[in-house]
């Protein structure tokens, strides 16, 4: 496998100043490693609080129902309980988006999920809490239950909820870039497919838990394993009607979030009511089926592909259609909708794109924000469409993408301005390294390889509710014994977010990681951070985090300079020193140094902060999908298949990833190899799937299997070999050139798994999981001369809105929509639940401008 | 999280205290293994002893004695069994069901009697409290109906032992002591076609050692269907024992396909058609699809429920072939996930 290397070409001079940097792009321990390694990290559910009270909720058995009334008094009068929540107590609506504000702490009167939380006990010990949950009598009325889009869409009432487009649909789109119709006429071909992606879920190895406090003064402290500890903070003040200023939000280190504890959960606001009114500190820790309830995974989608192409496999046009099983609440839906249709466009060249998506309410819990949110469904489809249009117009698979790739510094049709883009370097790096002109439809029957591409936002480039504020900030203290401490807002969930933003202060100052002191995740002691979503914290924590740290060599700088008479670019911060770079032995230590600038210019602190350029796309909705700059992913997948059984094995995986620069590499392989991972298990067993019992009986619809046992996700196993390249080419946007890593690596797996098994065995898995019992019955088909495949065949009837026609930057388009009479218009339910929320009050994903 | 519910606890040290305090507590007592099973069961509720009885301390539990037949302890771990190259020879199929019970840790902790006793296992049983309470219960526990056969009036949740199938396959008996007495059975005998009532064993009895006669000769095998390389229940298993003849033609045989019922399957007829026959591509072909017949799993475990019944035959012919002494080593792979190496049970037969 060869070395990857730093880059022959830059920008900015980064490559003279890479021959030079210590700290940056050298694999090295992160700095939380030891407490993780000897089990000291302390993650929510290790703390324990003198007095500290425990809770429980007590959850809807029921899919869809109104709640008539709620008796607890038995409950409150079991020994050892303190205190009963239900809805009344804490019925304020919150919601992560501010135009979807649907969401209850506990349910008041109504529940729309088996596992909906409609009380609360607070006892002294777990199990007396367990124990009274049994205690308490709920009268439900019950509800018809909706399990899935296309019985949302056939079923307008009951509604699940009373705001959204109509009936059971909560969002609608419809994007024109381009008239595609005219594009499919001019195509010498016209491919058609239909795809289905299933929903799946987190699986994080630490469940959410929360431990709350009222301060001495009275104030609120919650400790939680959340992902976004900011959003937590406005949906507290806004739920309790407590100033902002009085409410301390610290996100622990977590044990693994993958988007799974980036919403405000129903159990944070819970305790946190219940310490306040008990005065006393109260703990949550969900179990396992429990998170399978919070949920906020994978949308199950319907997709429909369809794409115009010219004999040499140049795209024309496309139209994408997605229909997205939103699950009870709205959480991200909105954005995940737009997403389905949102990077088409960033990996290959789409001149002309109509996207449609519909996200609909069911009877299950939420979909959300997963690794890779909303657009691995669609990549699922594209990529598989494109192995079946290669072979049709007989090129190679990957010679068609190196033909149709996206270049670097373009605007594309759908006006996503995309800065460095190595997606061919990646192509040509797996191609290589797999040996894959040997392999491509010459493996023995059974034995195949298949390839494909992704692409991903380093950061979404709109904050979660309208501001002008930066994204990121960080505090830097300089003390006068030489510690330098980072305050933000950045929360560690693992992905090794402190690390990025150590190493980056480390370098520009001259220190090692491990000499720097962090402050992360916690409301009152670091500046705004929204949170680790989106990819992108070291792109906006890392920049500010250079800028805060260069405003601090400065003011060395200028101390040192006037003493030793150097001049200050010629000074040089490394080995813990500030010396002459012409004369290293004239220089003193980095404490000498502060020490100095103490005394010369007073107490050392600085600030950086991060805002991401504008977008161009103007219109509505393209609030979603802008970003600084773009990762770009390749990935080679070898498969074996007993045409016998079906059984699947994968023994080789070849990833390439356009990383920018890796400040970590040892960090920027562990999380290529942990997207591998995921995407396996997407690929081959995930599946959050219900059961709907017999309706002459109870007709319940419930989760499947809420377990680590059945829910199967790969164990260590069951991983391949992986063999990661990283393509290094410095990102002008990132920090010493860094672009993201930590979802972009996902996505081209479960498409090349999907084109390996085809190559091995010929038949079209179309939908994931690829099973072993769908390639049988696939094979089964092949072999009766039916269509050699197994997917959905049809998408459902959708009554599409009349499309937002923007043209695209070819086409003299401005980034605004032609026929958008009014940008900020919106429809009445909208203005209504706006004015509901008064708090939040403009959305960037309905008025992105 | 999930906390145990409250239970007293007792820790005898011999097994005539043990059998005396399970006739005192009457079915309100249950013994106490490895407790991998038992203990996450009372998590969710699906047992609720009064007493726990721990044999942790029965040091005659732990004994095992190998002349030409095999004596072997309860309470022997399943890392005993995988790990102890003495039994590799004459009991390669338990050897082999043992190393593929769910994790390294657990087998560190399971027991051979835990597992020849584990609770049957359904879809619908085999959650917590409140999500049975969802589905207002199930025939096996505090409900009225068998979910996955709704006008069954038995239990079908699903035998999932690894180690059963492969001891029945060897032949093996079972001695179960109380404080009345103590009989030996075969362990087939053991269990009966009911996923409620599975087992034969009184609640006051205690199931204290595994026999095995004289299996000089004889070759035997454990095949198990799981979606992954650890953790995971059978969902389908084979176990095949033969004596075969030096000219190749097969004099004695069992074949035992578990977990597609509530208790492991002899497939009687299958084996008997092997009988004065070799082993070859037809006969293999032929008493595998005679013994996948008697398999009919139900919708109640991972995977479709008509492909683990369509791959039943695929699976005796790996064993047969195993048998016979064909290299699986590639199809033993694919399964387990595991490399292959000198020091694993599937390298020796």
């Amino acid at each position: 496998m060869p070395e990857e290397k730093n880059p022959p070409s830059s920008s900015k001079g980064q490559t003279s100043e890479a021959d030079d940097l210590r700290v940056i792009g050298k694999s090295r321990r992160r700095v939380d490693a030891r407490a993780k390694v000897t089990g000291q990290t302390r993650y929510a559910d290790d703390i324990v609080l003198p007095r500290m009270l425990h809770c429980k909720l007590l959850r809807s058995p029921h899919p869809h129902a109104r709640i008539r009334k709620i008796d607890f008094s038995r409950a409150l009068a079991h020994p050892g309980v303190h205190l009963v929540l239900t809805g009344k107590d804490v019925p304020i609506a919150y919601g992560i988006l501010p135009v979807s504000q649907d969401e209850q702490a506990l349910c008041v009167d109504h529940v729309r999920h088996v596992g909906d939380p409609v009380a609360a006990v607070i006892a002294r010990e777990e199990l007396t809490a367990f124990e009274a949950l049994d205690l308490i009598d709920v009268d439900y009325e019950i509800l018809t239950t909706i399990s899935n889009p296309e019985q949302a869409l056939a079923t307008p009432s009951p509604r699940i909820h009373d705001y959204g487009e109509e009936g059971n649909i909560h969002k609608r789109v419809s994007l024109a870039f381009g008239d595609v119709e005219q594009s499919f006429t001019e195509a010498d071909h016209v491919f058609e497919d239909t795809f289905f992606y299933q929903g799946n879920t987190h699986l994080p190895i630490e469940q959410h838990a929360s431990v709350a406090i009222k301060d001495p003064d009275g104030k609120l402290t919650i400790w939680s394993s959340t992902q976004t500890p900011h959003y937590l903070h406005r949906a507290l003040a806004k739920v309790l009607r407590m100033p902002p200023a009085h409410i301390r939000v610290i996100a622990t280190p977590n044990g693994g979030g993958f988007g799974g504890k980036s919403d405000p959960f129903n159990h944070e606001i819970v305790v946190a009511k219940a310490a306040l009114l008990l005065d006393r500190p109260v703990k949550i820790c969900l179990t396992r089926e429990e998170v399978f309830y919070c949920h906020r995974g994978r949308h199950p989608v319907l997709m429909k592909f369809k794409t115009g192409v010219k004999k040499d496999g140049t795209i024309t046009a496309m139209n994408l259609q997605t229909l997205i099983d939103g699950g009870a609440y709205g959480s991200y839906g909105v954005a995940s909708t737009f997403y389905t249709g949102a990077l088409q466009t960033v990996t290959y060249h789409v001149p002309r794109y109509h996207f449609q998506g519909c996200r609909t309410f069911t009877n299950k819990p939420p979909c959300g924000p997963k690794r890779g949110h909303g657009t691995v469904q669609p990549r699922f489809g594209q990529e598989v469409q494109l192995d079946k249009i290669a072979e049709k117009l007989s090129i190679d698979p990957a010679d068609l993408r190196l033909k149709i790739a996206e270049s670097s510094n373009t605007v594309t049709a759908n006006f996503f301005r995309l800065s460095t883009v190595n997606l061919s370097e990646c192509i040509r790096r797996v191609v290589k390294s797999s040996e894959w002109g040997n392999k491509f439809r010459k493996l023995p029957e059974g034995r195949g390889v298949g390839l494909a591409c992704s692409a991903y936002l380093t950061g979404a480039g709109l904050p979660i509710y309208w501001n002008k504020m930066p994204h990121s900030g960080v505090q830097l203290k300089l003390d006068r014994g030489g510690g330098v401490t980072i305050f933000c807002g950045a929360t560690e969930i693992g992905q090794g977010s402190d690390d990025v933003l150590a190493g980056i202060v480390a370098e520009v100052l001259g220190l090692d990681t491990l000499d720097i002191r962090l402050f992360t995740g916690d409301t009152d002691l670091g500046p705004v951070d929204l949170g680790s979503y989106s990819s992108r914290v070291t792109i906006m924590a890392g920049n500010a985090a250079l800028q805060a740290a260069e405003r601090a060599r400065t003011i060395l700088a200028d101390a040192v300079s006037e003493r030793l008479g150097v001049p200050k670019e010629r000074l040089k911060f490394a080995n813990k020193r500030v010396f002459d770079s012409a004369a290293p032995e004239t220089g003193m230590t980095f404490p000498e140094a502060v020490v100095l600038a103490e005394s010369r210019f007073g107490t050392i602190g600085t600030v950086g902060c991060y805002t991401p350029p504008k977008s161009p796309a103007l219109y509505k909705g393209g609030g979603v999908g802008p970003s600084p700059t773009y990762s770009y992913s390749a990935a080679v997948v070898e498969v074996e298949v007993n045409p016998a059984t079906g059984w699947i094995t994968i023994p080789r995986i070849w990833i390439a990833h356009d990383i920018g620069r890796a400040l970590n590499p040892a960090l920027v392989r562990g999380q290529i190899e942990g997207s591998v991972y995921m995407g396996l298990g997407e690929a081959l067993m995930e599946e959050q799937e219900f059961r709907r019992l017999p309706k002459r009986l109870s007709h319940a619809l419930v989760h499947k299997f809420p377990s680590m046992l059945e829910y199967k996700s790969p164990t260590s196993l069951d991983m391949p070999q992986v063999f990661t390249e990283l393509v290094e080419e410095p990102d002008p946007r990132g920090p010493f050139g860094a672009k993201e890593v930590g979802q972009g690596p996902l996505l081209p797996i479960m498409p090349a798994v999907a084109n390996a098994v085809y190559d091995a065995v010929g038949v079209r898995i179309d939908e994931v999981p690829i099973t072993p019992e769908k390639i049988l019955k696939a094979l089964a088909e092949k072999r009766a001369g039916r269509a050699p495949r197994y997917g959905p065949d049809r998408f459902p009837a959708v009554h599409w809105p009349e499309p937002l026609r923007v043209p695209p930057p070819w086409e003299g388009g401005d980034g605004n929509a032609i026929n958008d009479v009014s940008p900020r218009q919106k429809s009445p339910s909208e203005r209504e639940r706006e004015a509901a929320t008064r708090l939040h009050t403009r959305s960037e994903v309905l008025s992105s401008s | 999280m999930m906390r145990l519910p409250l239970f007293q606890f007792r820790a005898p040290r011999t097994i005539e205290e043990a059998t005396r305090i399970l006739a005192g507590e009457g079915p309100s007592a249950m013994p106490l293994a490895g407790g991998t099973d038992l203990l996450p069961n009372m998590k969710r509720r699906q047992q609720v002893p009064k007493t726990l009885l721990s044999l942790r301390h029965i040091e005659e539990l732990t004994r095992v004695r190998m002349n030409a037949a095999s004596r072997l302890g309860a309470c022997l771990t399943l890392a005993d069994i995988a790990c102890d190259r003495r039994f590799r020879n004459g009991l390669t199929a338990l050897t082999q069901a043992a190393a593929q019970v769910a994790t390294p840790h657990i087998r560190n902790m399971a027991t051979l009697g835990g597992n020849l006793c584990l609770d049957t296992r359904c879809n619908y049983y085999d959650q917590n409290y409140e999500w049975r309470k969802s589905i207002n219960f199930c025939l096996k526990k505090d409900g009225d109906t068998c979910w996955v056969a709704p006008g069954s009036p038995k239990c079908m949740a699903v035998s999932s032992t690894d180690t059963a199938p492969a001891l029945m396959a060897l032949g093996a008996r079972v001695r179960l002591v109380s404080a009345a007495g103590e009989r030996e059975i075969p362990l087939a005998d053991l269990y009966q076609p009911d996923g409620f009532h599975y087992l034969t064993r009184r609640p006051d009895e205690l199931l204290t050692e595994v026999l095995v006669g004289n299996r000089y000769g004889w070759r035997s095998t454990y095949w198990k269907l799981r979606r992954r390389g650890s953790f995971d229940f059978p969902v389908l298993s084979v176990a095949a024992a033969a004596s075969i003849s030096v000219s190749g033609i097969v004099e004695e045989a069992r074949i035992v396909i578990g977990s597609t019922a509530s208790r492991p399957l002899l497939a009687a007829d299958a084996a008997k058609f092997l009988i004065g026959r070799a082993l070859d591509q037809d006969t293999i072909a032929a008493c595998a699809a005679l013994a996948a017949k008697i398999a009919k799993p139900l919708d109640n475990t991972d995977f479709d429920m008509s492909w683990r019944k369509k791959v039943t035959a695929e699976f005796v012919a790996y064993a047969l072939r195993e048998l016979r002494g064909d290299n699986v080593t590639a199809e033993r792979a694919s399964l387990t996930r595991l490399t292959p190496s000198s020091d694993s049970p599937f390298s020796i037969l």
